[in-house]
This record gives C-alpha cells, sequence and structure tokens, in this order.
C-alpha cells in the first residue's frame, strides 16, 4: 500500500468532565481519511478521570488515545490546552489535526495556528485527500454559503482544521475494536491558567444547543408576539428539537441571541428545520441551508424561504403551529 | 487605560463574488460596511470607557485592507473611538488568518502597550472567527472569547461571562487582555452628527509592512499557510412542494404530519 507517514489526530471535547459526543464525529470524519492515507488515527483527550469514557472513542474509530489527565482540566482552559498540544505535536508530528468548530475548538485551535505557525481552515464540511499530493482538501462554506471554498494548507503539519458539527455521523460503535491509550506526559508543561474558572449557569432553554440539535423549531417576525413564539419551545418538546430564531425574532427580545440562526448567528445542520413565519432574508438563509430537509410555514406566497424549502405552507404561522401541537399531543395521548 | 479595537470591512453581505481564477474575494465595485459584529466590540470598549469617567480612557481602532477601509476606522472613530489606525500595503493581500493576526499583533504591539484589545467574533464575510484568539497568542495574552457580559473591570483585572453551548461561564483573567464579544452583549448606538464630523476630521494614519517591521515572508500570501484552491458555488435552492392552507387546517396538518413521519422526524412523539 501506497501509505504516508504522521497520525491522523482529532482533538475530543470535553465538557463538564464528559468526553462530548461531537468528538465521535470527529472520528468519523478521520477515519475516512486515515483509512485512505493508510495511517493510524488518534484522539486527543484533555481531561480529569477520563479513562473509562475514553475507552469509548477507540469503539468509536481510533486506533490511539492519548491522554492528559489532571485535575487542571476539570474546566477547559485553551491557553494550558495550546501547551500540552503544542508539547505533543512536536513529539508525534501528526499529519492532520481536526477539532471541532464549537466555542472551544474555535478558542484552542487558532490559537494553536499561531503558536505552531500552521494553516489552520474553519468549519469544514467536506474533508477529503488530494490523490496525487496526498494532501488534505478542507472545503467550508463562506459568504452565507454561497460560496464553497477548497483550501489547502501550504506550509508545515499539522494541516489543521475545524469541522461543523453534526456535518457527518458517528461510525457505528464497534466494541471488539482494539485500540491502544498512550498517557501523555505533562510534567514539564506548567499546567496553570491565566483564566480563573468562576461558575457555569445552564441555560433554561428547551433541548440541546443549536449546533448540535437533530430538529430545530424556529420562529421569526411571523410568530407576532413573544407568546406565540413560546409556544414553539412546547413543540420542540414534542418533536425533541430545540428552539431557533431569526434575527428579527431575537432582536424584539422574543428570544435569546444563542438562538439566532444566519450569518450574524449560528450556522447550522439539524436533519429537520422548520421555519415558522420567518420569511428567508439572505442571512438567515446563510445559517441553515445546510439542513437536510427544510419546512416552511409563511403567510406571505412571496417569501424568499420557500425557495430553500422542501415543504412551503402557505398559512398562518401561529394557527399551523398551535393545530400542530395539538395533534402531536393527541398523538401522544397528553390530550 | 489603553483600548485597541480590531475591526474588518466587509462586503455589504448578498453582493459579493470571488474570483474563480484566483479563488481571491473581488471587493472592487462591491459596497463595503463595518463588520456588523465588530459593531459590538466598539460599542463595549466605548460603555467601558464612559463607565469609568474618573479614569483616562483611550480607544484606538485599529483596521486592516485596501486604503478604502480607512472607513471603517472612521466609522469607529464616529461612534466613539478616539482614534483610527489603517493598516495597508499591497503586500498585505491575499492574507490568510494566520498572516492577519500576525499583522495585527504586530501592529498592537507597535502602537501598545494596551490594556485591553478587543475584536469581534468573526466577520460576516471570511465568517472564520480565527483572527481574534490567533492575534490573542501572538501577542501572548490570555482570551476571553464569546464574552456577553462585563462583570467586574479593574486596572488589573477583568471578569466575564461567556455564552458557551448549553449556558453561561463565568471566568476572570488578568490584564492585559483580549475579549472578544457575541452580539449578545450590547446594542450598538449609531454614529451622532457630532461624531460624523469627529471623524470628518480626524487624521487616521496608514502604516505599511515596513512600518510596523514585518518582512515581506511573514505578511500576505507569503505568510500565509492555506490557499483557496477552488470555488464552486452551491444550488441553494430545492424544489420543494406548496400547500396553501387558506380556511383547511385540518388537511395541512395531515399532510404535515405525514411529512414529518415520512422524515423519521416524529419518534420522540410516539
Amino acid at each position: 500500500m501506497n501509505c504516508t507517514s504522521g497520525e491522523i489526530w482529532t482533538l475530543a471535547e470535553v465538557r463538564s468532565g464528559t468526553i462530548h459526543p461531537v468528538s465521535k464525529e470527529l472520528l468519523a470524519w478521520g477515519r475516512a481519511i486515515a483509512d485512505e492515507l493508510c495511517v493510524p488515527l488518534a484522539s486527543i483527550v484533555i481531561g480529569h478521570n477520563i479513562y473509562e469514557q475514553a475507552l469509548e472513542l477507540i469503539s468509536a474509530g481510533a486506533d490511539i488515545v492519548y491522554i492528559a489527565d489532571s485535575v487542571e482540566f476539570e474546566n477547559f482552559h485553551g491557553d494550558i490546552e495550546v501547551d500540552i498540544l503544542q508539547k505533543i505535536v512536536n513529539e508525534h508530528k501528526p499529519s492532520i489535526l481536526i477539532a471541532s468548530a464549537t466555542t472551544q475548538g474555535r478558542t484552542v485551535m487558532p490559537m494553536l495556528s499561531a503558536r505552531l505557525g500552521c494553516g489552520l481552515t474553519a468549519d469544514c464540511t467536506g474533508l477529503s485527500i488530494d490523490p496525487s499530493t496526498k494532501r488534505l482538501i478542507q472545503t467550508r462554506p463562506a459568504i452565507g454559503g454561497n460560496v464553497m471554498a477548497d483550501i489547502k494548507t501550504s506550509g508545515h503539519d499539522p494541516q489543521m482544521c475545524t469541522v461543523r458539527p453534526k456535518s457527518k455521523r458517528p461510525l457505528l460503535q464497534d466494541i471488539s475494536k482494539k485500540g491502544k491509550i498512550i498517557k501523555i506526559n505533562t510534567n514539564d508543561i506548567a499546567l496553570h491558567s491565566l483564566i480563573k474558572y468562576i461558575g457555569f449557569e445552564p441555560e433554561k432553554s428547551v433541548g440541546l444547543p443549536l449546533q448540535e440539535a437533530e430538529i430545530i423549531v424556529s420562529g421569526g417576525k411571523g410568530m407576532k408576539n413573544a407568546k406565540n413564539f413560546a409556544k414553539l419551545g412546547e413543540l420542540a418538546n414534542l418533536l425533541g428539537g430545540s428552539v431557533g430564531a431569526s434575527r428579527m425574532a431575537v432582536d424584539l427580545g422574543w428570544t435569546p441571541y444563542s438562538s439566532q440562526v444566519g450569518l450574524s448567528g449560528k450556522s447550522v445542520t439539524p436533519r429537520l428545520y422548520i421555519a415558522f413565519g420567518i420569511s428567508g432574508a439572505v442571512q438567515h438563509i446563510a445559517g441553515m441551508s445546510g439542513a437536510e430537509t427544510v419546512i416552511a410555514i409563511n403567510h406571505d406566497p412571496e417569501a424568499p424561504i420557500f425557495k430553500v424549502a422542501d415543504l412551503g405552507i402557505q398559512g398562518d404561522a401561529t394557527e399551523i403551529l398551535t393545530s400542530l401541537i395539538n395533534v402531536l399531543k393527541y398523538r401522544k395521548g397528553l390530550n | 487605560m489603553r483600548i485597541a479595537v480590531l475591526v474588518k470591512q466587509v462586503p455589504a453581505v448578498d453582493t459579493v463574488k470571488i474570483d474563480e481564477k484566483t479563488g481571491i474575494m473581488v471587493r472592487d465595485g462591491v459596497e463595503a460596511e463595518l463588520n456588523p459584529l465588530d459593531l459590538h466590540a466598539v460599542e463595549a470598549a466605548i460603555v467601558i470607557k464612559e463607565s469609568q469617567p474618573d479614569i483616562e480612557t483611550e480607544i484606538t481602532a485599529i483596521t486592516m485592507g485596501p486604503p478604502q477601509a480607512k472607513k471603517a476606522a472612521a466609522y469607529a472613530v464616529s461612534m466613539g473611538c478616539d482614534k483610527g489606525i489603517l493598516l495597508s500595503d499591497r503586500r498585505f493581500g491575499g492574507s490568510d488568518t494566520l498572516a492577519t493576526s500576525r499583522t495585527l499583533a504586530r501592529a498592537i504591539e507597535k502602537l501598545g502597550p494596551f490594556d485591553l484589545v478587543l475584536s469581534g467574533e468573526r466577520a460576516t464575510d471570511g465568517e472564520t472567527g480565527q483572527v481574534g484568539p490567533a492575534t490573542s497568542e501572538f501577542l501572548n495574552i490570555p482570551v476571553l472569547t464569546y464574552v456577553s457580559r462585563i462583570e467586574e473591570l479593574t486596572e488589573s483585572k477583568i471578569k466575564v461571562v461567556r455564552a458557551i453551548e448549553g449556558g453561561h461561564e463565568t471566568v476572570e483573567a488578568p490584564l492585559p487582555a483580549f475579549i472578544i464579544p457575541v452580539k449578545e452583549m450590547n446594542v450598538p448606538r449609531l454614529c451622532t452628527l457630532r461624531g460624523k464630523l469627529r471623524a470628518k476630521n480626524s487624521d487616521i494614519p496608514v502604516f505599511s509592512a515596513n512600518d510596523i517591521g514585518l518582512d515581506q515572508k511573514m505578511v500576505g500570501l507569503d505568510g500565509s499557510a492555506t490557499k483557496v484552491v477552488n470555488v464552486t458555488y452551491p444550488k441553494m435552492t430545492r424544489s420543494g412542494i406548496k400547500i396553501v392552507a387558506s380556511g383547511q387546517t385540518e388537511e395541512t396538518i395531515d399532510k404535515l404530519i405525514s411529512f414529518l413521519e415520512e422524515k423519521n422526524c416524529l419518534e420522540a412523539s410516539k
């Protein structure tokens, strides 16, 4: 086989002491590339008391799991992570490093890029290998998804990127898969962060964070008021989804900024996106056009959202929302 | 207290093009604006200045781009920044986030020291969000990303709330620090007529690669580690079905339910 050198690395995401499922998506990305280049696939885990969970990464596709374990890693500290990553990258010289485009990945990877002088591509939705040069081709949407750019990293390795959560499914768990766990020696790193962690206040929102949601029930100005908008939460609950919003709904104060979908909000890739009373400005479409299936409900037959919908319903968004909730409740035996 | 705010001029979203041969964005002839997410960083800086009237505070808006990007710095001045700086040099052209961050960091060092550096979460054209954290690393100062609120600011430290997945985290860092606000933090003010006049009368100095002491190999295309090799224009429209619901809500809901079933989206509501 025509193998290259240098392992493929993914940076596992640890949140509040737990390995987040997005880490397994990263392994699905990495597995395809590692197989093509016939090199080992590794996951880097920086956390505390995390050994048991790290084993799951092997059945999710990793050949090697590198673990840095210390009480200092209980909470995310970008500055320490950069020190650790710099050290192990220099020791093991991986050819590719993939992280998730989450608040953690988008903080630590640019720092590492500057530290190592290596190129970094943000928020990729496609990764492939150039058959002739064996270099990584990183595909990402830009300018609101109007453009897909293929980007290559010149200069020295690792070739680094963050990938958008939910843009690939994790591999099926293979419990028979064997792998190595290697402890990262952090003795020569000052495990002191300049940033002091004080506390965390969970959001009282419905469902998963938007970028991780399988189903998003989103609302815009057509919901008419905050009370109607709040009903979206009820539907999201029934469908097992999360609530999104257009910029207008956020600016009107009906919902926090964390639910804003679009160019100045979040880019989401759920399985299903339902837009209630959202007209579909370019800026909004930029954030949701990556959804697998789109349902749009709007009273205006000319609303641009219909152009990107798989199912468009021309009608009163609040009325249809209420009826849909009632029917689903009835089916569930709640009424 | 000295504050630097990094701002970027971006093309007004819907009119941008990319040169398919070079892979570089074509900005000529397209209307420009100050990156909407940078406005929150500018606003945050001005609020800090206003909230500590007894401490002398100076805000410098720094931008990088072609000569016409001067407008971005001027806009920040018209909002209330004390001065604007433009980093402009043909050799900066084609900079990726690494080269951009290196250039900005060098300029900040040259113009500094600053107690606080702020930038927007990301620009609406490139949408990478990488320049802020990378610049902080070049400056070797702690970075607080996704900041939704400043809880406390003293001469030596800053305590902030960060908007992250699933909630809000409170953290504290010593100064100098790099702060990246999100939209949630504030509502940017509009420019007043007085502000516009002040901006018109204020000089925006231009710095070149030589002025900030950066070698040609470190900037622009030469200083970049990523290259756009191909560009495609995805089809964003979908050819979906459309139902008109007027007066027949029940029938519409039936269709909607069967569509959801077909797409396996009703597992949770059984």
